[in-house]
């Protein structure tokens, strides 16, 4: 089978999962369902040829999931109260979406078919990228050397999220208990 | 292109999901829905028929790879998620642990 037909399998189970993931009640198995679409991402990286990628994904999605399920999935955990729906609202941003999709079909007709890209940059990485930087692998050759301020300025993004995190789960029991102590 | 609108109604869902939602945690699962489509439309977007992934073998001709530069970036893009949806899980702990409801038509007062 090509490869267009399996990404199009893919992909339609991948919205199927996330409306799923969207509107079911127990968090849980909304949670489960959210996993289920990320590892349909992995896979659709292993089908465009892209494994480092698939297996970064694969990594994000345990520990997302390992996330989640920590911090909301407890004993007596909740689930989602059935709110007096707004029928009216859910209408016009079901209308105003809809729009916005028949609207962007003009736009991706614009955009090079699939399976021929651009290549105008990565044409010189791919023909020059293992002599000027010796790494076999040109992802690596590019995250690492090409684009190295890229990757200097995402660790520091990382960096910032995890503090930020840290300080804002931090229990302050520094101060009282040094109080108790004194 | 068949392929570029399914990827696109991927992340319309996700926008779906974060304007008529009022569950904390639905609200994170459709940014990770929408972080996934984008990341998943720019691979498409590289892809190259019949070409095979952007690591040097013996016996291979270097003009039958995929584009990997849109690649090296999504790598960025995807640990960067990582970190955004651990902050906003840590956020939305404190918000429970204060208001006692996961409903954000609920969480009004502000109150220190």
């Amino acid at each position: 089978m090509p490869v267009e037909t399996w990404l199009t399998f893919i992909l339609g189970f991948m919205i199927l999962g996330s409306i799923v993931a969207l509107e079911i009640r127990d968090i849980l198995s909304s949670i489960v369902a959210i996993g289920v679409v990320g590892l349909g991402v992995s896979i659709a990286f292993l089908f465009l040829q892209a494994p480092d990628l698939a297996i970064v994904q694969f990594l994000f999605e345990i520990f997302a999931l390992i996330i989640l399920v920590r911090a909301f999935v407890k004993k007596d955990y909740h689930i989602e109260t059935p709110a007096r729906v707004n029928g009216f609202m859910v209408a016009i941003s079901l209308l105003v979406l809809i729009a916005i999709f028949v609207s962007s079909i003009s736009v991706f007709k614009l955009l090079p078919p699939f399976g021929q890209p651009l290549f105008e940059t990565a044409s010189h990485y791919v023909n020059y990228g293992t002599e000027e930087t010796g790494a076999v692998n040109l992802v690596a050759s590019i995250i690492l050397d090409y684009r190295a301020y890229d990757t200097l300025g995402e660790v520091t993004v990382l960096f910032t999220a995890i503090l930020g995190t840290i300080t804002i789960l931090r229990i302050r029991k520094g101060k009282d208990a040094g109080r108790k102590g004194a | 292109m068949t392929l570029y609108l399914m990827c696109f109604a991927l992340f319309l869902v996700g926008v779906y999901g974060l304007l008529t939602k009022r569950d904390l945690i639905k609200i994170i699962l459709s940014l990770a829905i929408m972080g996934y489509a984008v990341n998943l439309f720019l691979i498409l977007f590289a892809y190259k028929k019949d070409a095979i992934f952007p690591i040097l073998l013996k016996n291979v001709a270097q003009s039958s790879m995929v584009d990997p530069l849109p690649q090296a970036l999504v790598l960025t893009s995807i640990v960067i998620e990582l970190g955004t949806t651990a902050l906003l899980v840590a956020l939305a702990i404190r918000l429970v642990q204060k208001y006692k409801t996961f409903d954000i038509t609920k969480i009004r007062r502000l109150f220190g």
